[in-house]
């Protein structure tokens, strides 16, 4: 059973992926990238990280694609992307080439040695409880630093994205807005 | 069986995925797209990690990776707004005022 489970996850994943990045067509790529974002969590819960999981769910899925469909209303994303690509086989080539050298090269010494387990899960306890434990403990610190990260991005995506806001399109008149429409169509 | 091997493997498909896009796509909206692809599978190759050596600092990690991820899309995000406003296209190659 979680044979089967992996294959289809992965399968479906890499076909997902697949098509976000080979799509023209902005929607299709962010849609597909949300549904492999959601069966990603299903990997998650195959291998017992449900907390992993669901934070996967709620963060990736909930907000940050959110996010993305939210900004692209200020892009024109119904269009069809032109680009000018050069030669697709040494694309490929190069790609496959670095990615799977960079695998190597941080996967070499896990799969190599035999690593000591720094923190094992608390006998008895469950996947979010045993996190806990080791994060308000052992983590406290980059936990605390993440959050101010998270602080500063907010600020700095409401100060980049909202400059000239203040003339709020809801408040001006119908009329006014009528006669600068009909300005545009001449 | 299903062993640790079988994640990596699918780790380093994701992350060639991911790479493949970041060099092939030229609008920067799908570079961002790309570099979701290429932390999702940073993710999932530290949970399998984790997993199978019965330690959490994996998990951690893939924790903290998500923190980033989510502060990279709302200040990328932001300025990519600005640049649209800007210049009116996300393309990479009309981005050339750096040319000398």
């Amino acid at each position: 059973m979680e044979t089967f489970a992996f294959y289809l996850f992965a399968i479906l994943i890499t076909g997902l992926f697949a098509v976000t990045v080979m799509s023209r067509n902005l929607l299709y790529a962010m849609t597909s990238l949300a549904a492999g974002m959601v069966l990603i969590s299903g990997l998650f819960f195959i291998l017992g990280a449900d907390f992993l999981g669901v934070v996967q769910l709620i963060v990736y899925v909930g907000a940050v694609m959110a996010l993305y469909a939210f900004g692209m209303m200020f892009f024109d994303a119904t269009g069809v992307i032109k680009e000018k690509n050069g030669s697709p086989f040494l694309v490929f080539l190069l790609g496959g080439m670095t990615a799977v050298l960079l695998v190597v090269i941080f996967a070499a010494p896990v799969i190599g040695h035999n690593v000591p387990s720094l923190y094992p899960p608390v006998a008895g306890a469950d996947n979010p409880h045993a996190v806990g434990l080791v994060l308000f403990t052992k983590y406290l610190v980059p936990f605390e630093v993440a959050a101010v990260m998270l602080l500063v991005a907010m600020i700095a995506g409401i100060i980049l994205a909202g400059k000239k806001m203040e003339r709020s399109i809801s408040k001006i008149d119908d009329s006014e807005l009528e006669t600068s429409g009909g300005k545009d169509d001449e | 069986m299903i062993g640790l091997t079988h994640y990596l493997v699918l780790s380093a498909i994701l992350f060639s995925i991911g790479v493949v896009g970041v060099i092939r796509r030229k609008n920067l909206l799908m570079l961002f797209f790309a570099t979701e692809i290429m932390l999702n599978a940073a993710n999932v190759a530290f949970a399998a990690i984790s997993s199978y050596y019965n330690d959490l600092s994996g998990q951690m990690f893939a924790f903290f990776i998500v923190a980033i991820a989510a502060s990279e899309v709302a200040v990328g995000l932001g300025l990519l707004i600005l640049l649209y406003k800007k210049y009116g296209t996300l393309d990479l190659d009309h981005y050339t005022m750096l040319k000398g």
